[in-house]
């Protein structure tokens, strides 16, 4: 799919996406589970235009040690490898998963996830809590997947995190951004970067996620289970950016009287 | 010599005996350098592989990079 969209006006360049003192050009990263087969996932990820891609730490299936692992479609080179802790119910669990994989030797980086209920895969911030602290006296960059409370995104902040990472709503729901409020007011407090992480669905939930001033966004199965994930990914691509401009370029105030765009005065009477 | 009794990825399998952490890579067709090896939950580093014998009892986590969001 080729891009079809002109550039943004020169006058306006945005600055990169900064995140434990490493810059990425493109503030959508995305996930890569889910997808029907490694080629597709690797078309997907090409037209999202993504630097960061997710991956998880799993045990080697011992019966299948003949075919190309998900990083044979994603190389090093092109792609920031961002290991996650997915599946970890308690601190103990995630600084486990962390430390197998920083010896795997890519970078220090790593998302954060400490889960507290398996229907809702919503966070546990205690247990996030208790593993940041680990992890960053063990010169780990620490990205936090967490939920749309301030006082939380605040700790975690406080406790080290390079990166807070609250959700638009539930991992894999498709809901979209539930609590703009929320996410604006996380935005303004805290000094780190701010991820909207978790329930993008399609385009407009990101383009509005963007709108909020958030620093990034990531997604998965917004891709992944869409009916054709290129062609969504090239739309998320997009949507990311005009999100992000509309944002930069200052929009109007709402209003509830109605304000004409015509002049009232050279009427014909 | 018997074979060893090891605990792999939470199954109980039978190695060859002596072998090390290395030699058990390559026992089951793995790429050292795609794998990441935790020994009685301690992880061991690639170049302490070859040094590292596998002894009765021992229980071993091979892990990897797979898909996720």
């Amino acid at each position: 799919m080729t891009d079809t969209v002109p550039p943004q006006p020169q006058t306006s360049a945005d600055t990169p996406l900064e995140i434990g003192g490493r810059r990425f050009r493109s503030r959508l990263l995305v996930g890569t589970g889910k997808y029907r087969d490694n080629e597709q996932m690797a078309r997907a990820i090409e037209a999202s235009g993504a630097d960061v891609v997710t991956v998880a730490v799993r045990r080697v299936d011992l019966d299948r040690t003949k075919e190309a692992g998900v990083l044979y479609h994603l190389p090093a080179n092109r792609y920031f490898l961002l290991a996650n802790t997915a599946g970890c119910y308690s601190a103990d669990e995630a600084v486990r998963y962390a430390r197998l994989a920083r010896e795997a030797g890519f970078n220090e980086f790593i998302k954060l996830e400490v889960i507290g209920d398996k229907e809702t895969l919503l966070p546990d911030t205690e247990g996030l809590l208790s593993a940041t602290r680990t992890l960053v006296k063990e010169g780990f960059t620490v990205l936090a997947y967490t939920n749309d409370d301030l006082i939380a995104a605040l700790r975690l902040e406080e406790a080290g995190c390079a990166a807070v990472m609250p959700l638009a709503s539930p991992i894999g729901s498709g809901l979209g951004l539930l609590n703009p409020y929320s996410i604006r007011t996380i935005k303004s407090r805290l000094s780190v970067p701010v991820i909207v992480d978790a329930g993008v669905g399609t385009a407009s939930d990101a383009c509005l996620t963007m709108e909020q001033g958030v620093d990034g966004i990531l997604m998965n199965t917004a891709l992944a289970e869409a009916s054709d994930p290129v062609l969504m990914a090239w739309a998320m691509r997009h949507a990311v950016e005009a999100g992000r401009a509309a944002w930069r370029a200052g929009r109007m105030p709402r209003r509830e009287t109605a304000v004409p765009s015509s002049p009232t005065a050279g009427m014909l009477r | 010599m018997s074979p060893l009794s090891i605990t792999l990825n939470g199954d109980v399998r039978d190695v060859p005996d002596p072998i090390t952490l290395a030699g058990l890579l390559e026992h089951l067709g793995l790429d050292p350098r795609a794998v990441v090896v935790e020994h009685n939950r301690i992880i061991v580093r690639r170049p302490q592989l070859a040094e590292t014998p596998v002894a009765e009892g021992d229980v071993i986590e091979l892990v990897h990079f797979v898909g996720g969001g």
